[in-house]
């Protein structure tokens, strides 16, 4: 059996989950295919989190153009589908006469990128909007309309909100095999299973240039760029409130100091270019590196502190023309030849096969730019020939299903708890000490889907806490069994091969 | 819920129900023991091996025996016991009045006020992000402690290919308990030059089903994507650096975690409670009442014990100072704060009181040989000498004092030849 659609798009992250619940808002048969157990699996779930102001970018690359533009969709996003953002504000520190010539470039590069709100702050006033900073600091390129979010819970909405208005999202399907037939595109998944759609959007992340070279697209290269970060105890407290960071050198953009949505404060990323798409080390120099650069920073942060680290790939895009033309870059620049595509940038809509739509090399500022991506591939399918006929029984609109005991426990609401509590008694069942997660919360995460350990965690927060998941990985062992019926011996953190257990040593446990 | 008690004690193990107990045996009636698993007696109910009891009840017993020994005894004395019962909040509204907020599975949200509270919670495991292993990120690490209940409480076997990291006493325990239910305990490795746990534990766990045991070691990388297929170990040297070119990879499915526990304070820090930056337990007096007037500390919450029978008797002698506080009996002569010497890692309590005797718990720096342990005061007065063969980091020493001289302005402890 064939399963037939208009669209398919490969990777449900957070760039093919945004255009999948694009694409929801119109009359068309939609899947998504995601090859890991889980949605936001990817490169996504290692994001830091932010909603960049815009000044980072060059103007004339696509990444310039659309990350402001990206940016001022969250306010209505956050709106309609109902998670955690706050416009906290972004600032880019200068120590040295040679910084304060850095932020003056940046801040004219955020003028021609439309930053609004953009300003260069003095040292008082600076010290005054985060007095844990480093008192040597001497000024700061100020962009207020910066933010924060939690990019799976993100991910999450986008992906709920796009099934609610029928999209298929399928995961566990890795796609190994993709052709053009005529006027579609036959699909084959590990699994065996086939699909067939007109229009494929590859949104692969780290694999996309995989993908791409399945339908002969040959003309660029993913380059995993690694990065590691370390978060750091909620004990520790909101050391700054703005996403804090360092004037970029030639070496390094440098580390950020990330306030998160959620509360704790991360710092990282480091920057290396790797050969290997899945090395998710750590490594010594890493954390030696990260916490180096953040205590220049903020003096006051400790390695100690830190309770996990994690590593993110980044997918950037080269193009294997420049491969080449660096070795002769003198003939390059006589020449007057231009690669097709600019080194590090998006990589974006048509390509020589039609209806074979990229959305590749989507590292930094991607997050911010997503929304807007999003709909320059609608923009791209429709060039290409695709129909966008308006659905109008479209709901925008997406709703978190539980609370959070947590944020209300922080307001101190113990009303609001009681409350909760005799609307569902679940909530009165602590299972994550540590970020206060209940049972009500999980039962809701598994119930959406998620049946992993890293997929609760990262639906809830369950086991992102102090201990590590140290106490409560038995008991959402036991949630999962009790919903799902997975046996215990099945259930994994992360999809098939990385189970939690073997065999059950005795009979009638559990 | 609003209820008013005498005592809120938090946390129902070894040290909440001995103290509890106390508080009753010294005429306080209406107290409240909370603890937010299913049953009580805590960790002690995962600690299905035996050893616990020989100080305090002169027999030797399983964790789950020693726990029944108190549990009984709770009920006999119809001590109000609140099960999956969790406290999200505490305030400390006067002298002689807190407020407990605490949710519970059955009772929803409840509000109790209290004239002291005792802190019991116990301690959590030091886990792979506290030490930042470098290296992948897959399933199969878990503290000892996990892989404890996992075996003894669900019955799952965590891997069979096992590697320890750490010397403490929970990792020697595992070594021994996933050997006899079939796993190939690979080697254990510590960071110091010296065994993190007790030496009989030592012998009993490791020696007997001769596990290798590397000292001075680290594991430098992990390996595997979806399961952790290897590690890499190597040698440090004096600077505790990893020696890469010495190093050696062993082939695992398992990854169990032994390096440390860390007191469970953060409801104390959450009321104001100063810690202790050695201990990262409260600092306390001689009564081992915190710096807030009647919030009392107790157990693993306080300072991490090396058996449970000296767990139960510092929470009996916390009981009893905190229902003469309750009974506003606890008196309070003049304190003097004791001076750490040589070696000394910490001393608890940091004070203690003038013209009374006094109970210190101690731990060196490092182990060391034929050593005398000498406590004097800054007038010269000689309280305490004592030679030691041998003193190690993981062997706690408890010391009775004389009473102190009155013209005594501190007193200092310290190893010396």
């Amino acid at each position: 059996m064939t399963n037939k659609y208009d669209v398919i798009i490969i990777g449900a992250g957070v760039i093919g989950a945004a255009i999948a619940r694009e694409l929801s808002r119109y009359h068309l048969d939609v899947a998504v295919l995601e090859k890991e157990i889980d949605v936001s699996f990817g490169v996504s779930k290692a994001n830091s989190g932010i909603i960049h102001g815009g000044f980072h970018a060059p103007p004339d690359t696509l990444k310039g153009k659309l990350v402001v533009p990206g940016n001022r969709k969250f306010d209505r996003l956050c709106e309609e589908l109902d998670f955690p953002f706050e416009r906290n504000g972004e600032l880019m520190v200068a120590f040295s006469e040679d910084e304060i010539h850095t932020l003056q470039f940046y801040y004219d590069r955020g003028k021609k990128n439309n930053v609004p709100y953009l300003e260069i702050i003095g040292k008082e006033r600076l010290l005054e909007l985060e007095p844990n900073l480093n008192p040597d600091v001497e000024c700061a390129l100020y962009a207020p309309s910066a933010g924060v979010i939690c990019p799976y819970e993100y991910c999450f909405a986008l992906i709920e909100n796009a099934k609610q208005n029928e999209v298929n999202v399928i995961t566990g399907e890795k796609v190994i095999w993709l052709e053009k037939n005529g006027r579609k595109f036959d699909v084959k998944t590990e699994k065996g299973n086939k699909y067939s759609a007109r229009y494929i959007v590859n949104a692969a992340g780290l694999f996309a240039d995989e993908i791409a070279r399945m339908v002969g697209i040959t003309n660029f290269k993913i380059v995993p760029r690694k990065g590691e970060e370390y978060l750091l105890d909620r004990r520790v407290g909101k050391l700054v409130k703005r996403v804090i960071f360092p004037c970029p050198t030639k070496k390094s953009k440098g580390m950020l100091i990330i306030p998160t949505v959620d509360g704790p404060v991360m710092v990282g990323p480091t920057a290396l270019d790797i050969e290997d798409k899945t090395d998710f080390s750590t490594t010594r120099d890493g954390l030696k590196t990260v916490f180096n650069h953040a205590q220049k920073l903020v003096p006051s942060i400790r390695a100690t502190d830190a309770i996990t680290s994690f590593v993110g790939l980044r997918p950037a895009a080269t193009s294997n023309f420049s491969i080449i033309t660096k070795l002769f870059s003198v003939i390059k620049s006589f020449a007057g030849i231009k690669s097709e595509y600019i080194d590090g940038d998006f990589i974006l809509g048509r390509t020589a096969v039609s209806g074979f739509i990229n959305a590749a090399g989507i590292q930094s500022p991607g997050l911010t730019a997503s929304p807007i991506i999003a709909e320059y591939i609608s923009d791209a399918l429709l060039k290409d020939g695709l129909k966008l006929e308006k659905n109008p029984a479209f709901n925008p609109t997406r709703k978190r299903r539980v609370k959070h005991l947590r944020s209300i426990l922080e307001k101190k609401d113990f009303f609001e708890v009681e409350k909760l509590v005799k609307e569902n008694k679940k909530y009165s069942n602590l299972i994550c000490r540590c970020e206060n997660v209940t049972e009500a919360e999980i039962v809701d995460a598994i119930k959406m889907g998620h049946t992993t350990l890293d997929g609760i965690k990262f639906a809830t927060r369950a086991g992102t806490g102090r201990c590590q998941a140290g106490f409560c990985t038995t008991r959402i062992l036991d949630l999962i069994h009790r919903e799902t019926g997975i046996p215990v011996e099945q259930i994994t953190k992360k999809g098939q091969g990385s189970e939690i257990v073997l065999t059950p040593l005795r009979k009638g446990v559990v | 819920m609003k209820k008013k008690v005498d005592a809120v004690i938090i946390g129902a193990g070894p040290a909440g129900m001995a103290a509890a107990v106390s508080l009753r045996e010294n005429g306080i009636k209406n107290i409240l023991l909370v603890d937010r698993e299913p049953v009580a007696g805590g960790i002690l109910q995962q600690c299905i091996h035996n050893g616990f009891g020989v100080h305090h009840f002169k027999e030797e017993l399983t964790g789950p025996e020693y726990a029944e020994r108190y549990i009984e005894q709770i009920n006999k004395n119809k001590i109000d016991l609140w099960l999956d019962s969790c406290v999200i909040d505490i305030e400390n509204n006067s002298k002689n009045s807190k407020t407990v907020v605490i949710l519970s599975k059955e009772r929803g949200i409840s509000y109790i006020t209290a004239k002291v509270v005792v802190l019991a919670m116990g301690c959590r495991e030091r886990n792979r992000g506290n030490i930042n292993i470098p290296g992948r990120r897959p399933a199969g690490i878990m503290t000892a402690g996990t892989a404890q209940k996992l075996v003894n409480i669900y019955g799952y076997l965590p891997g069979r290919e096992v590697v320890i990291l750490g010397s403490g006493d929970i990792g020697l325990i595992m070594a021994r308990r996933m050997t006899w239910e079939g796993a190939n305990v690979k080697a254990v490795i510590e960071l110091q030059s010296y065994p993190g746990g007790l030496n009989r534990n030592i012998v009993q766990c490791l020696n007997d089903f001769n596990i290798p045991l590397y000292l001075s070691h680290t594991i430098s990388n992990i390996l595997g994507n979806n399961r952790i297929e290897a590690v890499e170990v190597s040698p440090l040297d004096e600077n505790f650096e990893a020696i890469k070119s010495e190093s050696f990879t062993l082939k695992c499915d398992t990854l169990l975690l032994s390096v440390g526990l860390i007191p469970e304070n953060e409801l104390s820090i959450k009321i104001g409670v100063k810690l202790d930056p050695v201990t990262r337990g409260a600092c306390v007096d001689k009564n081992l009442m915190t710096n807030i007037p009647g919030i009392f500390s107790c157990g693993n919450v306080l300072q991490v014990h090396d058996l449970v029978d000296f767990v139960s008797e510092e929470a009996k002698n916390c009981g009893a100072s905190a229902a003469k506080y309750i009974n506003g009996k606890l008196e309070k002569s003049e304190e003097i704060p004791i001076r750490k010497g040589n070696l000394i890692r910490y001393v608890l309590p940091g004070k203690i009181e003038k013209g009374k005797p006094a109970l210190l718990s101690l731990r060196p720096i490092n182990p060391a040989e034929n050593l005398y342990l000498v406590i004097t005061t800054d007038t010269g007065v000689e309280l305490f000498k004592r030679k030691y063969k041998n003193i190690f980091p993981s062997v706690m020493l408890r010391i009775n004092i004389d009473i102190v001289p009155d013209d005594a302005e501190f007193i200092e402890i310290k190893f010396e030849k």
